[in-house]
């Protein structure tokens, strides 16, 4: 592994500076070339507990978290202590070390914050040590960190000491502290950054692991997470309003959104709940701006009723269900897929909405967009799925894929003139609800413009907006709203955009399929199966609603068997693959992990194994194989 | 696109609005029963229109649900019938989307203190730059009959046989509380006061409350349970400054105390004319652009930025 890739692991206390750290690290090596990904596991608590962050880096191409690591930063957990340095929260310190051994790779590094933390207490440390030939440096970064400036920069010294083990320059480093500080916090880390960097030189080196080196990158990259890719998706699609109540991990997105939109001369507003919340986004929406609202599950459900009246009345609307593990509160720091059916059937009546789960980084700012110019083009509430994996994790992407033009049309709207053009009805009245266009898209009017007053109504109505329970009106109009989706249907397949992402050979014989953020995971793992002289191929689906049957089942008739991977127990995703297309029961098998953690490629690789040689038996205790029904 | 807000403001102006181009056109068929007090909202409604020197184009209406949810039905104007109790965040986000639009929400006492109560709350704490009317008959109408949050103590009702164990809702109290700088009571019964009490709310540069009482003849049976009434402005017996904000307390609870003793006291309670609105201070802090956001969209010479340059911060 020498040279090839670095999993670096930093483990410490939640708030006690592992994400800045870790981001700061993933960004020096970006610069330096290389590929990177970052994977963030963080407990539902604001100090203290076991967080940690894993920094991939490689010269190739890496899109997802490996298989366990094998660089250790253990900084310890300053914040399970009280001022009288006794345990207020358990007996925690120990953690940043300990928690984290199990997923360490054989000839793993292990750095750990002798200041802090005391390899005695964990059992049997020296024996695993020796059993998977780790090489262990007890370093006293509190100390050098007290010492030469004060004892948070310890992070710094920790970086320091990578650095140092692992054969890389400082430079990077001081060049991203000179970019972010200034003043005596720059000189006191730099102090630190050198001392802790010659006290690990002078040390004897007893690992072969090196950091990756590779040539700069042809292209400006950037580094982002998938919320803020969103978010610049919105913005740059015109977006200039959002409203919302804070929920981990829709936060992230609020927030990018709350800290741009003023500046770019829009509006954001934090209201009581996410009824309200969604219901904002309805009322800026129907005054003539781009809007949006969003939650998490728990939140989401509360925005089920605004949904529906978004539906009823036509209002474009953007929605972000940025889905955490459930039911209800669930575990709200930790990811997962399982609420699928819930964003796809929430709401009362015939309620349609179409629904984007982007794949990966760069695909939320082409989802984001996409969703915005639908839900104004077609007048329909529109929903982005992502899930706490992709909302935090940071990659670098090519700063050229964000380098397209602004788009704030409104959509289907009619201009003054227009709308003196548009049928009337008998008291010369816009007639906003017409039954007869073929994509099922009335233009509409904006409040404030002349002539175009009308009433949009969450009950049933006629084509000129007054209530109506007539009956050949009401199926009119419910066939008009729903003609809307075969319409999207047809317009998505007629995009430049590749929607659903394709990966592997075109003529391998086992299928793959896969919706979210596990996407990247899978194509990591469909590129091992077939080195491995297996042969794999994978589907990525981004549209669920409407659903592409037509990409989906010229894929799962080109395999004789597909795995169907996503993060829930119940297999979502398959069971509205099959009630889509109303077969392929006998070729579905799910490979199901619901633990709170993503899928690494490797459980993705074995569930592949067991399934191909046979057997139905769990690839490891934390995933679960779903056999093939039959239809 | 061409400018099409435009017209916004400039009416008022030039001509004189009549009052009735805010009659929809084709009248659809009123489902308010007979006697009902909410014919006296509308009444009044089209009554403060031209008062206030507003057409129909530019005045957005946004309702809840229930037999109040049908005004905007019956009257000429922009219009959302929303959800249950949720016509105020609708109604906010379109003022600050297009601060120039008249924005009016109205809702009935189920509707804005039951359901939508936790809107009230922030609507009013906010201060939006808008009107809110509830029609307050004490009663669910359109569920038929139920028990409503003002409905007074002991009212007996088929969801509540025994007698409701809960005091009403004090709405002018809650609204003075959570920050409303208008507050005013009014009633279907009292037509010219009502027209004066809109007129002047939506006129107000903040966050109106209206309570509007509203008989309601089927439900409540006695359909004149607000007469006789006193205008606390007219009487000589009241006399309160409304621009105290403890002055103006005192008397809503009397106000409200009194109410379910038989003694109907109207007017206006609390006038803030120098709090400023809500869309005001935000625009003070930098938090709402001194452009319209709706009016941005119809530009065509608006210099929309992206995100690019946002990117800086990631390389």
């Amino acid at each position: 592994m020498t040279g090839t890739e670095l999993i670096w692991r930093i483990a410490g206390g939640s708030g006690d500076g592992i994400d800045s750290t870790s981001q700061s690290f993933t960004k020096a090596l970006m610069r330096a070339g290389l590929h990177v990904f970052t994977h963030r596991h963080y407990p539902s608590r604001i100090r203290g507990g076991h967080t940690y962050v894993e920094v991939r880096a490689a010269e190739h191409e890496v899109k997802s978290r490996g298989d366990g690591y094998n660089f250790l930063l253990a900084l310890g957990d300053s914040f399970a202590r009280n001022p009288q340095d006794e345990a207020y929260y358990g007996n925690e310190e120990a953690k940043p070390l300990s928690e984290n051994l199990d997923d360490l790779r054989e000839g793993g590094v292990i750095v750990y914050d002798e200041g802090l933390l005391d390899e005695s207490e964990i059992d049997d440390f020296d024996q695993r040590v020796e059993d998977n030939d780790w090489h262990v440096y007890p370093m006293d970064l509190r100390g050098i960190a007290r010492e030469h400036g004060r004892e948070i920069m310890r992070n710094t010294a920790g970086v320091a000491v990578t650095a140092a083990l692992l054969g890389m320059e400082t430079d990077p480093f001081e060049e991203l502290m000179s970019d972010n500080m200034g003043g005596d916090i720059l000189e006191d880390n730099l102090t630190v950054l050198e001392e802790a960097y010659q006290q690990t030189a002078e040390l004897e080196h007893t690992h072969e692991l090196e950091a990756p080196t590779a040539e700069p990158h042809d292209d400006q990259q950037v580094l982002l997470n998938g919320s803020n890719a969103l978010a610049y998706g919105a913005i740059d699609e015109g977006c200039r309003f959002i409203a919302g109540y804070p929920m981990t991990p829709w936060t992230d997105v609020f927030t990018i959104m709350s800290q741009h939109l003023p500046e770019l001369g829009g509006i954001s507003e934090q209201v009581e709940d996410e009824i309200a919340a969604a219901a904002l986004a309805i009322g800026a929406s129907h005054a003539g701006a781009k809007a949006m609202s969003g939650s998490s599950g728990g939140g989401f459900a509360l925005m089920s009723e605004p949904l529906g009246l978004a539906e009823m009345t036509e209002t474009p609307l953007v929605l972000v269900e940025a889905m955490r593990a459930g039911p209800s509160t669930g575990m709200p720091t930790k990811p997962e897929q399982a609420d699928l059916e819930h964003v796809l059937y929430t709401s009362q009546g015939d309620s349609n909405r179409v629904v984007f789960a982007p794949g990966n980084v760069a695909e939320c700012y082409d989802q984001a967009r996409e969703a915005f110019r639908v839900a104004y083009e077609y007048q329909i509430p529109a929903v982005i799925v992502i899930d706490q994996k992709l909302s935090g994790e940071m990659t670098n992407v090519p700063e050229s894929h964000f380098d397209r033009e602004p788009n704030p049309d409104l959509g289907s709207t009619l201009t003054e003139e227009e709308i003196a053009e548009a049928p009337h009805h008998a008291s010369g009245k816009f007639n906003r609800f017409q039954h007869d266009p073929e994509n099922g898209v009335s233009p509409r009017s904006i409040p404030g413009q002349e002539g175009g007053r009308y009433l949009a109504s969450g009950n049933e109505h006629t084509p000129q907006g007054h209530i109506s329970e007539d009956p050949d009106n009401r199926v009119a109009q419910t066939d008009r709203r729903l003609r809307k989706l075969d319409a999207i249907r047809e317009d998505l397949d007629s995009t430049d955009l590749d929607r659903q992402t394709a990966y592997g050979p075109d003529d391998a014989d086992y299928g793959i399929l896969v919706w979210g953020s596990q996407q990247p995971t899978v194509e990591e793992a469909v590129d091992r199966l077939n080195d491995d002289g297996h042969s794999v191929k994978a589907l990525g689906v981004s549209d669920l609603m409407p659903y592409p049957k037509q990409d989906v089942t010229e894929f799962l008739e080109s395999v004789e068997e597909c795995l169907v991977v996503e993060m829930n127990a119940s297999a979502q995703f398959r069971g509205l693959t099959q009630k889509e297309l109303g077969r392929f029961g006998e070729k579905l098998t799910s490979l199901l992990k619901y633990n709170g953690n993503p899928f690494e490629p490797g459980e993705i690789v074995e569930g592949f194994d067991v399934q191909v040689n046979g057997g139905s038996e769990p690839p490891t205790a934390q995933v679960r194989l779903e056999p093939a029904t039959g239809d | 696109m061409s400018k099409s807000f435009s017209a916004i403001g400039s009416a008022a102006q030039d001509e004189e609005i009549d009052r009735e181009v805010f009659t929809p056109g084709i009248e659809p068929q009123a489902t308010w029963c007979p006697g009902c007090g909410d014919f006296g909202v509308l009444k009044a409604l089209k009554g403060a229109m031209p008062e206030v020197g507003r057409t129909p184009d530019e005045t957005l209406l946004v309702t809840g649900i229930g037999c109040s949810g049908k005004l905007s039905s019956y009257f000429e104007s922009y219009g959302v019938h929303s959800i249950h109790g949720r016509s105020l965040p609708v109604a906010r986000a379109a003022k600050l989307a297009n601060p120039g639009l008249e924005v009016i929400a109205a809702g009935g006492d189920g509707d804005g203190y039951g359901i939508g109560g936790n809107h009230f709350m922030h609507t009013a704490r906010e201060n939006h730059d808008m009107t809110y009317i509830v029609f307050n008959n004490e009663i669910f109408g359109l569920t038929k009959g139920q028990t409503s949050p003002t409905s007074p103590k002991g009212h007996k009702s088929k969801t509540q046989p025994h007698g409701s164990a809960k005091d009403p809702i004090r709405p002018l109290s809650m609204a003075l509380t959570a920050g409303a700088s208008y507050v005013a009571r009014t009633a279907a019964v009292n037509p010219r006061q009502a027209t004066e009490i809109l007129t002047e709310a939506i006129e107000h540069d903040g966050f109106a409350h209206i309570d509007f009482l509203t008989q309601c003849p089927t439900w409540n049976k006695d359909a004149k349970q607000y007469v006789p009434y006193t205008d606390v402005q007219q009487s000589d017996e009241f006399d309160f400054d409304v621009s105290d904000r403890r002055e103006a307390a005192e008397m809503m609870h009397e106000t409200e105390d009194k109410l379910y003793e038989g003694e109907v006291l109207t007017g206006r309670f609390y006038v803030d004319e120098d709090r400023r609105s809500y869309g005001e201070e935000k625009r003070s802090t930098g938090e709402m652009p001194e452009d319209p956001l709706a009016e941005q969209y119809f530009d065509d010479d608006y210099d929309w930025e992206r995100s690019y340059d946002l990117l800086d911060v990631h390389k």
